[in-house]
């Protein structure tokens, strides 16, 4: 009876020690994530969840090179049409399945093919692809796409287990299988998303938490508070206005990011009927608007100067920005200038929509009181998100203030926007020129060469101007100051490879 | 009885087939597009129509219906188009939260509103009925928002006595269950309590005046026992019906609630599925509280036939 009694006593003593050692880790998230399926997501946040839990072919560094992954090396033919990839041989996914070249090809046929897949024009140019060897794939291009290597670097590049999704096809998002450092354990939508260690993970060595824990919190001030009081280990994307604060909390530690987005304002220049009005027929008109916005004194005033004010698809941190255009000086007599040569010299009235949230509603606020002064009456038309992104998409604005969360490959924040029939080009603008550079970028494998193509298209824009950027997002990271090792990437997301707490 | 509850089972059949046609119409009014938000910003036209083919959004509205309808009798309320989580599995996950949160909420209510009441009728026109009134007014004007913000900065991050925010389910940690809704149910409690005070107050009022309390009174009995025994007693029964119909205002309020300290249950949940143009999800939850609304007021007529013999033949 007593030997009983010791040995359970010993038993819970040792329930006890692992308990105490079992770490884990609670990151506060914006948003709740949508599906959990790489080939139908959508979110921001969902991507911050799969960077702990879905492997990619290849990574980024914090300056945008990509580096190897799951794929440890790949080489094109001559012309750029054939992607040659070869794999690590020592990864498994989740349920055990075999990470393999069978592996890959079953997982770029599903970001094809899927009917419900959201990455078809991400791999839209793989035409079909060849298994090697085990561990080597070669994939077949409709035409040269320089940009296939980024898309990798993101959802599409993200391997999930043919096992698993074959049995449970479109509700795979439901208990996802990859071959990431986490592996899911469970969701209660809304409320917590949570992951557990995986033991076979080929990086294992550098992973120190046990299960990590993803909780949405939307708003920030509450956000801000749960890591204060220490239910949260970090958070997401802290509220400019709350930069100071931290800062001045030596609880606290900051990380921060210049996002690969962009914010601005969506000129309907071609887009049915509505185009017709001075902002939309006049590239004097966007060029006298640009030039009426102080775009330092916007991010002092609605970010306390924590963002990048900006005028171009790519941030001037990037290496892609075009430098012969810096982010212009505000020039109300040069505006006025251009409104009168444009046959406006008593000024125009032109309407912005705007999406319905604090944030975005001060930044045309702000714009509105610039834009006065130089003859420019802004009419704000405050919308929510999904009405105003139906409406500037079926051409029912003059001028809509969006963003963009940004892509790894520069082609991902201009192409599509800028090209005649880009998927996202509810401008509706189209110039041949602009569609000639744009096309050519994609050809060359050779960044230089590509850099130049995107040169001119940069200059191309700011003569038109179918969109006027104006600040681009910074990621802003808040930290207990007992975590270490957390490294902070452009794309936003948080990488635990190398992160400790205590 | 049993003929009653058939008959009036029978007439609520078309009164939920009409809720459904009207939410299912109401909300294919709404401005914006539920492929387009479900697409996000992957906006290849390709993509946007095999989602509009896949979730039948090009089908005529009533064969939309028709077809959700069907599958709705067979118990199928659809899939969440946000995470493909089906949608009477969200509503059962969600229901059990909200509901915590309203009792705690309600019994937070009384236990603030009906001594307050009493208090202030008994003290009437003191000074402790001054301030039983100013902190009822503070609690019907002060916005929810506010005072949850404030209390989680003073009690969480200043403090550090209770969570911030979050949910942790009554069956898996009893005690970390309650202190994590405590503030919420706070929030929600004091704006109810409120009203039961200045209720309970009325009515206090006019039994106090009373001839069976005189009576009691001047029978020598102690003031204690002639204001909870005598008078109480028979102020509760409007109070009661009062908390009664305060509960629908309880889970109305919950909906702010829920967002502000982050409690995933049903009112997060509705505010989440609208804005994100989830229609299977938005459809569901009405469908599922209208019917929940018809068979509480079909228990209720029953309840008071039972309690009340004179109305069974009306």
């Amino acid at each position: 009876m007593r030997i009983g009694r010791t040995l359970t006593a010993a038993a819970f003593l040792a329930l006890g020690t692992s308990l105490a050692q079992a770490q884990d880790f609670k990151i506060g998230l914006q948003e709740d994530p949508d599906v959990l399926d790489p080939d139908q997501s959508r979110t921001f946040v969902g991507r911050i969840v799969y960077a702990s839990l879905c492997d990619k072919l290849v990574d980024i560094t914090p300056d945008l090179e990509i580096v190897p992954a799951l794929a440890t090396g790949w080489e094109w033919n001559a012309d750029g049409t054939e992607l040659t990839m070869t794999l690590r041989e020592d990864v498994v996914f989740h349920d055990g399945t075999p990470f393999n070249a069978e592996a890959v090809a079953a997982n770029i046929d599903r970001s094809k093919n899927l009917e419900t897949s959201r990455r078809k024009s991400e791999v839209r140019s793989i035409e079909s692809w060849e298994v090697v060897d085990e561990f080597t794939i070669k994939m077949t291009l409709s035409a040269p796409d320089a940009t296939l290597i980024a898309q990798f670097a993101d959802r599409s590049g993200m391997m999930l287990s043919p096992t698993a999704f074959e049995a449970a096809g479109d509700d795979f998002g439901l208990a996802p299988v990859c071959a990431g450092p986490f592996k899911f354990v469970e969701r209660i939508q809304q409320d917590r998303i949570v992951l557990e260690k995986f033991a076979e993970y080929y990086r294992a060595d550098e992973i120190s938490f046990d299960t990590v824990t993803f909780l949405p919190i939307p708003d920030t001030t509450v956000r801000l508070a749960n890591l204060r009081a220490g239910d949260l280990d970090m958070l997401e994307r802290l509220a400019a206005t709350d930069v100071a604060s931290v800062e001045g909390d030596d609880g606290l530690l900051l990380e921060r990011a210049t996002s690969l987005g962009y914010q601005g304002m969506t000129i309907n220049v071609g887009n049915g009927d509505r185009a017709d009005n001075p902002l939309g027929q006049s590239n004097l008109v966007r060029k006298a608007l640009s030039l009426s916005i102080d775009r330092a004194a916007l991010n002092q005033v609605v970010f306390e100067g924590a963002f990048a004010p900006g005028n171009q698809p790519f941030s001037p941190a990037s290496p892609w920005y075009n430098a012969d255009f810096p982010v212009p000086e505000r020039d109300v007599e040069t505006a006025k200038g251009l409104l009168a040569e444009a046959g406006f010299a008593d000024g125009v009235s032109i309407e912005v929509q705007v999406a319905n949230n604090p944030v975005q509603t001060q930044v045309m606020q702000v714009v509105q009181a610039m834009a006065s002064e130089a003859g420019i009456t802004i009419e704000l038309a405050a919308k929510e998100f999904a009405t105003l992104l139906a409406d500037q998409s079926a051409g029912d604005y003059t001028a809509s203030q969006v963003g963009w969360s940004g892509r790894v490959d520069p082609d991902g924040n201009i192409h599509q926007f800028m090209t005649t029939g880009g998927g996202i080009n509810d401008s509706k603008y189209s110039n041949p020129e602009m569609d000639k550079l744009l096309n050519e970028a994609r050809l060359s494998t050779d960044p230089a060469v590509r850099k130049q193509s995107y040169d001119a298209a940069v200059a191309l824009q700011q003569e038109d101007m179918p969109v006027i950027y104006l600040y681009h997002q910074v990621w802003i990271w808040a930290l207990d100051d007992s975590v270490s090792g957390f490294q902070a990437y452009p794309d936003g997301m948080i990488r635990l490879h190398g992160v400790s707490k205590g | 009885m049993l003929g009653f509850l058939a008959r009036r089972v029978l007439i609520a059949i078309p009164t939920i087939i009409l809720i459904s046609i009207f939410v299912f119409s109401l909300q294919k009014l709404l401005p914006g597009d539920p492929v387009l938000v479900m697409a996000g910003e992957e906006r290849d036209p390709e993509v946007i129509a095999a989602l509009r083919e896949k979730y039948r959004l090009n089908d005529p509205l009533p064969v939309q219906y028709v077809a959700w309808a069907g599958n709705a009798l067979q118990g199928d309320l659809g899939v969440s188009l946000r995470t493909n989580q089906p949608v009477l599995q969200l509503i059962g996950e969600k229901l059990p939260v909200t509901f915590q949160l309203a009792i705690m909420a309600l019994i937070i209510a009384m236990v603030i509103g009906i001594p307050a009441g009493v208090l202030s009728a008994y003290k009437k026109g003191t000074w402790v009925d001054w301030l039983a009134n100013l902190i009822a007014l503070s609690g019907l004007s002060v916005p929810n928002f506010w005072l949850g913000i404030m209390l989680i900065l003073l009690v969480s991050v200043k403090l550090g006595w209770l969570p911030a925010s979050g949910y942790q389910p009554l069956s898996e940690d009893p005690l970390q269950s309650i202190r994590t809704m405590l503030m919420p149910a706070f929030v929600l409690g004091t704006a109810i309590a409120a009203t039961l005070m200045r209720h309970t107050r009325s009515a206090m009022l006019s039994v106090l005046q009373s001839d069976y309390v005189r009576t009691a009174r001047a029978k020598g009995l102690r003031e204690r026992t002639v204001l909870v025994k005598h008078a109480l007693r028979n102020a509760l029964v409007p109070v009661v019906t009062v908390t009664t119909l305060l509960f629908g205002e309880l889970l109305a309020g919950a909906v702010l609630t829920e967002q502000i300290f982050t409690i995933p249950g049903f009112g997060k949940l509705v505010v989440d599925a609208v804005f994100n143009r989830d229609y299977a999800v938005v459809q569901g939850i009405v469908l599922c509280t209208g019917i929940a609304f018809i068979f509480m007021n079909i228990l209720a007529d029953a309840a008071y036939r039972v309690l009340n013999p004179r109305m069974r033949d009306a």
